[in-house]
């Protein structure tokens, strides 16, 4: 019997989306000095969302000045206990928030509600409890007796976790005592605009978050801006470098998260049916719009036959499609320019010989849409081996031994992460000791916890979020 | 099937005569990693099913309930109730569609055939000492033999898992080919007894040891130990008939039984088999339930969608 699952959409109902937005600074929403704006459109239909203020250079000075004066005010002063209870807060409203911030992320980001539902919004939550925790425990953190915050954060963010990320850079920096100014990605802005109200909401200070929306060249004006103290970057290598020479120099701390080209390392003694759920969860997860994606498969070529028969087999159980619809493995490309250069790369990809493949599936005709899609044959030659595509493209190559496994999954400039998948613990220690990426998953992939540091190694990025180490990058040390 | 196929088939019929080869192909099989296999099968249980679909899954998961009744205290008045269930699950309404098998013990077998004859739902029956199979070999045969000559067209047995966990695997798949043979022209479901086996490594190896000896199909569990089926174990044993029959192209069946009492659990072992196995097992010849209580559930369930209301539990029969 052919079993179809029916529609089964999750309601829009609970977002209450406003015709438009202002800039959030010292504590309100205010229109932007030259009037700018820019809109927000679902990706998966091109409707048009939200008109958003676009932040120019004298809105990026109110900004950062607001969150000096705040600094120096209310919260650099103002006891670890009492941050905490704020931060505590935040993290119930969002907990209780957390489907109109889930059906307003898929909506904005083009990700299944499923992903932004179990994965995304728990985590964002986790965060701010986590380092709610911290707030009032700095000196034990290891950071000295009495660690001082660093003053006003700059803070630039992607498009492919738009609230996760948000959480990542804006609990660490106030837990630690800070203020901070973020920017949103121009294709996301509407969750962190939403994050301004639960600020609102939970009387936040004014002054200690603000969130300026805009596009490249605000970001750039925020982190060149002299009155900030800390610029932390997660996006593309190119972007990281740039900020890395304006910030050089001067005595602004940074930290950055990067780009990937994550090697997924299959032995012949793989557990292969979880083996394979692990692939599809490394590269098909969130569209692959994930730094860290696994989306180079280091496959033994022993098993090389069984392990891809088994992964197209599962990739044909993918359903692509509306992003709010409860039973979507896989959403919508984020944006028109993305999809453009996830095609470039495929196409790249199949002049330069290798083979693609795409499980049958049919794709909506309006928004922006690219099918799971993987690449055999694919040497360490090939582009779609080097770059990062940052979509739902796998290339896969094979290896002989383990010493191979490490010298291929290495020679890359990026080092964010790896997985391992074999039975034999010994190996796993063996291999992760060799692996350069920040982080080394063991049977598992994409496994995200508050309370375990992320970061990259080369390329990558430097500095480290989560954790007991996410505090330094927010700590005077 | 193609010419590898046969010459594999005849391959893994060989391992049967040998306690080693039977041991090295088994331990030679992929491992399971638990964590994995137990997320992967969370996450089939989060998909959502609805309205058409919700009424597609109910009206097969009647069709591949086996209504079973395994007490000391069954009688005949009790069987022949259960029977007349199967064959009309809802009295109240004609298009509702009869239950794939009764299941009962071998001396209840009479009874229930004297109401199942001529109609299209199967009579099961356990055997081989079910639930311990803590018996000499003969005596289990016997129990199949009786079960099949009073009207049973399937029997249910069990594995020596005794035998199983000492590493005795040659002696646990010679019972299951002697069962088999014992059995004629029934068909012969295999219970693994998973809540004993305990590792998900067993689970696979059990269940191709069951399959390579013959078996139609394979079972979770006899429901008298207290871990009964689970959604990662029939995870695990789909797995398993899916690469069987990749490797020989003989199609098993698969039926996880006990602790199976809800529309909604067994929905989620639709959408497994769904995306698992695919269309081919949505059937009740290779799909089923075992199961007492999840039936009534099931008719509540399908009332509620063909008339917008939840009717109480006294307008549904308690047999």
């Amino acid at each position: 019997m052919i079993f179809e699952y029916a529609p089964a959409p999750e309601s829009r109902s609970v977002v209450d989306l406003k015709p438009s937005y202002g800039l959030f600074v010292n504590g309100s929403f205010v229109d932007p000095a030259d009037g700018g704006s820019f809109t927000s459109v679902n990706p998966a239909t091109e409707e048009v969302l939200a008109e958003v203020a676009e932040a120019g250079p004298q809105d990026v000075e109110r900004a950062v000045e607001a969150a000096r004066t705040a600094y120096q005010k209310v919260w650099g002063p103002m006891p670890g206990r009492d941050r905490a209870k704020y931060l505590y807060r935040i993290a119930r409203i969002i907990q209780e928030r957390s489907r109109e911030l889930a059906v307003l992320e898929s909506l904005d980001n083009g990700k299944p509600i499923k992903e932004s539902r179990d994965v995304d919004l728990p985590l964002v939550a986790a965060h701010f409890f986590y380092y709610a925790g911290w707030a009032d425990k700095l000196p034990h953190a290891g950071f000295g007796a009495d660690p001082q915050p660093l003053g006003v954060a700059a803070q630039v963010i992607p498009w492919n976790f738009p609230l996760l990320m948000l959480a990542w850079k804006i609990a660490p920096a106030l837990a630690a005592g800070n203020t901070v100014v973020l920017k949103p990605a121009e294709t996301t802005p509407l969750t962190a605009l939403l994050f301004a109200e639960i600020c609102q909401q939970a009387d936040l200070p004014a002054g200690v978050v603000n969130i300026v929306t805009g596009a490249g060249e605000t970001g750039r004006a925020l982190v060149e801006h002299p009155g900030v103290d800390k610029v932390a970057f997660t996006g593309s290598t190119e972007v990281g470098k740039a900020i890395a020479r304006s910030v050089a120099g001067t005595r602004k701390k940074l930290t950055l998260e990067l780009g990937g080209k994550a090697a997924n390392i299959v032995f012949d003694d793989a557990p292969i049916d979880q083996a394979v759920e692990g692939i599809v969860n490394g590269i098909f997860f969130n569209q692959g719009h994930v730094c860290c994606a696994g989306s180079r498969l280091l496959v033994q070529e022993s098993v090389a036959e069984q392990v891809l028969a088994s992964l197209k087999r599962r990739m044909a159980q993918l359903r692509v499609g509306d992003p709010l619809d409860k039973n979507t493995d896989v959403g919508a490309i984020n944006s028109a320019a993305q999809l453009a250069r996830i095609r470039e790369l495929s196409d790249v990809g199949a002049a330069e010989g290798a083979q693609r493949w795409s499980p049958p599936c049919e794709l909506p005709e309006r928004g922006f849409w690219f099918a799971p899609t993987i690449f055999t044959g694919v040497t360490q030659a090939h582009r779609i081996a080097r770059e990062e595509i940052f979509g739902p493209v796998l290339s896969v190559l094979t290896f002989r031994t383990p010493a191979e496994a490490v010298e291929k999954a290495n020679n890359t400039p990026y080092g964010l992460s790896a997985g391992i998948w074999t039975d034999k613990g010994s190996r796993i220690l063996w291999l992760a000791d060799r692996l350069r990426a920040g982080v080394v998953w063991a049977n598992t992939f994409n496994k995200f916890d508050p309370t375990s540091p992320f970061g990259g190694y080369k390329e990558s990025g430097y500095g480290r979020e989560g954790g007991r180490h996410g505090l330094e990058a927010y700590l005077n040390v | 099937m193609t010419a590898t196929t046969t010459s594999a088939r005849s391959d893994l019929a060989e391992l049967g005569r040998s306690e080693t080869a039977l041991r090295t192909f088994l331990h030679g099989l992929p491992g399971v990693d638990q964590i994995g296999a137990d997320q992967r099968a969370a996450q089939l249980g989060t998909r959502s099913i609805k309205t058409t679909a919700k009424a597609q899954a109910i009206d097969l998961a009647i069709r591949m309930v086996d209504l079973t009744t395994l007490e000391g205290a069954d009688t005949p008045g009790k069987v022949r109730a259960l029977a007349a269930k199967a064959l009309r699950p809802d009295p109240a309404d004609p298009s509702c569609p009869h239950v794939g098998a009764v299941c009962v013990y071998p001396a209840m077998v009479p009874y229930v055939a004297e109401v199942l004859r001529g109609s299209p739902v199967h009579l099961a029956s356990v055997a081989t000492a079910f639930p311990s199979g803590q018996a000499p070999l003969e005596i289990k045969l016997a129990d199949t033999r009786a079960a099949v000559a009073a009207g049973a067209d399937e029997i249910d047995m069990v594995i020596n898992r005794g035998a199983f966990l000492a590493g005795r695997y040659q002696e646990v798949y010679d019972e299951i080919v002697a069962t088999k043979e014992a059995c004629g022209a029934a068909h012969l479901k295999v219970i693994l007894e998973t809540g004993e086996l305990v590792t998900y490594d067993n689970v696979r190896r059990a269940s191709w040891l069951a399959m390579l000896a013959g078996g139609d199909f394979i079972k979770t569990s006899t429901g008298k130990v207290p871990v009964a089926a689970t959604l990662p174990v029939t995870l695990v044993m789909l797995e398993a008939v899916r690469d069987f029959r990749a490797a020989t192209g003989r199609q098993v069946g698969v039926k996880p039984a006990g602790g199976i009492k809800t529309t909604k659990d067994a929905i989620k072992y639709l959408v497994m088999v769904n995306e698992t196995v695919g269309a081919d097992w949505l059937d009740p010849d290779w799909f089923r339930f075992g199961a007492s209580s999840l039936l009534n559930d099931l008719l509540m369930q399908r009332t509620k969608l063909t008339t917008g209301t939840y009717s109480g539990p006294d307008y549904f029969t308690l047999d």
